[in-house]
């Protein structure tokens, strides 16, 4: 069941979404075995930035119809502190039929310029305990206040910008919250990304119970879950068909047979974020429920003449 | 202390106590502290209701242990809890836990004296009867609530509307409390309640520790949404770094606007 995905070999296709799963607060809450047989193949970090950000005032959460809007506004140290102390206890196996394999850690940064991302580069490349880098680009630019991925043209520029600063893999998580993914995708393909991954959460809004305003104290958030599976599937779909690279598919999975459809329409590693929060279990299962589904044939899925 | 651990477990009992219902699982292997919390979702039908909800498992206060069973009291105030209020004897129920830092002994040389309101007296009851010598003062909205004081060995009321006890809160039974010897305050219940009980003991120089309640969606730590302001700035997640806090921790205690059930 071993997926090698851009040179990390990995005990199977299984991997977290970023910022859905604080690896070093589980290890307090159950126990230093979680390092030991680790549920995800790769672990990819919450986003970091330069400079330590608090994150939105709460409310944070709100449920919603199979899903959840989170405004939690990319809580970090900052690069220094991670790299100082977190990384280096960021050490983990994971299990793969009783063989086991040493998880790669995937760094996520965001950053507001191309001059920001570079030092984020900078820094992943120097430090050993990076095994790759993920490029959150659902950031605003400094100078246009747009989201850096949600055009095809900046994204492009961005990343032939920043992409010599690192020799390790970089992939770009794409924001779905765009008029066309695919050439969001291409542009970063055709620009130096390794690998993209998507989908991120979707913008989206609640109001509070007594009508006073929105409810969730960034206003806009991220909706996640299964409310968002069928919209990852067709977006998963087509930036498997426009780029050659490996696509890290996500959205609403929450067992194997909604892995494997991401996986039938093209994408080489699965991400699981949302239901990770109701059942710590889940890549667990997951990863074995793959284990036992018939060998899955990979797209492109035909289209209907 | 043990680590937390998913499991699914069986509703031995469910009887009404008043306003609230106290759920009884079966539960062996649970080794709680007073303070700490499970996710429970009910094993069937979640997710199943009006509006796809409840989605997210709902954090609960451990009430007590009985025997190999562990105790949560529940309002009936959304989807979530009205699923976990309605489970019949022999359901199942997934749980998280337990989770989060328990209440912690009194500071040197003090009493401890317990302030609850609401169905924030659920993890007081456990924590009264480790600290069997404190003093439990408890306020409910009526007298419906108020029957869930009957959970403790002993313990003085008020009422919002007079129905039982003193004509008033909580907070007015701690301070005439608070005139006595040096005490450590133990509080859960509203915000207002809790921001009364740590403006009260900041201005006496008395400890307390405060268990808050915030929606979550994980309570392990992972998604960062059930936040509150610290003291000199940023934030606390409730799961992982409370839901006790000790009262000088926190820059105050906000109740949500509006509420989510």
């Amino acid at each position: 069941m071993s997926t090698e995905f851009c040179g990390l070999e990995l005990a199977h296709p299984v991997v977290n979404g970023s910022g859905t799963f604080d690896a070093l607060a589980a290890l307090g809450v159950f126990g230093a075995t979680l390092a030991e047989d680790f549920p995800f193949a790769a672990y990819v970090s919450k986003t970091i930035t330069l400079a330590p950000r608090d994150g939105n005032p709460p409310p944070r959460l709100w449920e919603t119809a199979g899903g959840l809007i989170n405004s939690i506004g990319l809580p970090n140290r900052g690069v220094e502190h991670y790299m100082a102390e977190e990384l280096p206890r960021m050490t983990f196996t994971a299990r793969d039929d009783g063989r086991a394999r040493p998880v790669p850690v995937i760094t996520n940064v965001m950053g507001a310029s191309a001059a920001e991302i570079t030092e984020l580069l900078g820094r992943c490349e120097q430090a050993d305990g990076v095994a790759a880098v993920e490029l959150n680009v659902s950031c605003p630019n400094v100078t246009t206040g747009l989201d850096i991925g949600a055009d095809p043209e900046v994204l492009g520029a961005v990343i032939e910008e920043v992409r010599p600063v690192l020799t390790k893999p970089l992939i770009v998580k794409l924001t779905p919250n765009t008029a066309d993914v695919a050439a969001c995708a291409a542009a970063a393909a055709g620009a130096g990304a390794d690998a993209v991954s998507l989908i991120n959460t979707l913008r989206a809004m609640a109001l509070a119970p007594d009508g006073s305003g929105p409810w969730l104290g960034g206003r806009t958030g991220g909706l996640s879950g299964p409310a968002i599976r069928a919209v990852a599937l067709a977006q998963v779909a087509e930036v498997c068909d426009a780029v050659a690279v490996p696509v890290v598919g996500m959205g609403g999975v929450q067992s194997a047979r909604h892995a494997a459809a991401l996986i039938a329409v093209g994408a080489q590693l699965v991400a699981v974020g949302t239901e990770t929060f109701r059942d710590p279990a889940a890549p667990r299962r997951i990863a074995q429920g793959l284990r036992e589904l018939a060998p899955i044939q990979r797209g492109p899925v035909p289209r209907r003449a | 202390m043990s680590r937390a651990a998913a499991r699914t477990l069986a509703v031995a009992e469910s009887r009404r106590v008043g306003a609230y219902v106290l759920l009884s699982v079966e539960d062996p292997d649970c080794d709680a502290a007073a303070g700490q919390f499970s996710m429970l979702a009910a094993a069937h039908g979640w997710g199943e209701g009006e509006d796809g909800r409840p989605y997210l498992p709902r954090a609960v206060s451990l009430c007590a242990r009985r025997g190999t069973r562990s105790l949560y009291l529940l309002e009936d105030v959304g989807p979530g809890t009205r699923l976990l209020c309605e489970l019949p004897a022999g359901a199942g129920v997934r749980s998280l836990g337990p989770l989060g830092r328990p209440f912690r002994p009194p500071a040197d040389g003090t009493r401890a004296v317990i302030v609850g309101g609401g169905i924030g007296v659920a993890p007081l009851v456990m924590l009264s009867e480790t600290l069997a010598d404190a003093t439990v003062l408890l306020g409910f909205r009526d007298g419906a609530r108020a029957e869930a004081a009957g959970l403790f060995a002993r313990a003085s009321v008020a009422t919002d509307d007079g129905s039982v006890g003193h004509h008033g809160s909580a907070a007015d039974l701690l301070d005439r409390e608070l005139e006595g010897a040096p005490a450590t305050v133990y509080a859960c219940g509203p915000a207002a309640l809790l921001e009364a009980v740590r403006a009260r003991c900041e201005s006496a120089g008395l400890a307390c520790q405060l268990a808050l309640e915030a929606p979550m969606a994980c309570g392990f730590g992972a998604c960062f949404g059930c936040v509150v302001p610290r003291r000199g700035g940023g934030y606390l997640r409730v799961c992982v770094d409370g839901p006790v806090f000790d009262g000088d921790v926190l820059e105050g205690v906000e109740e949500l606007a509006g509420a989510a059930p």
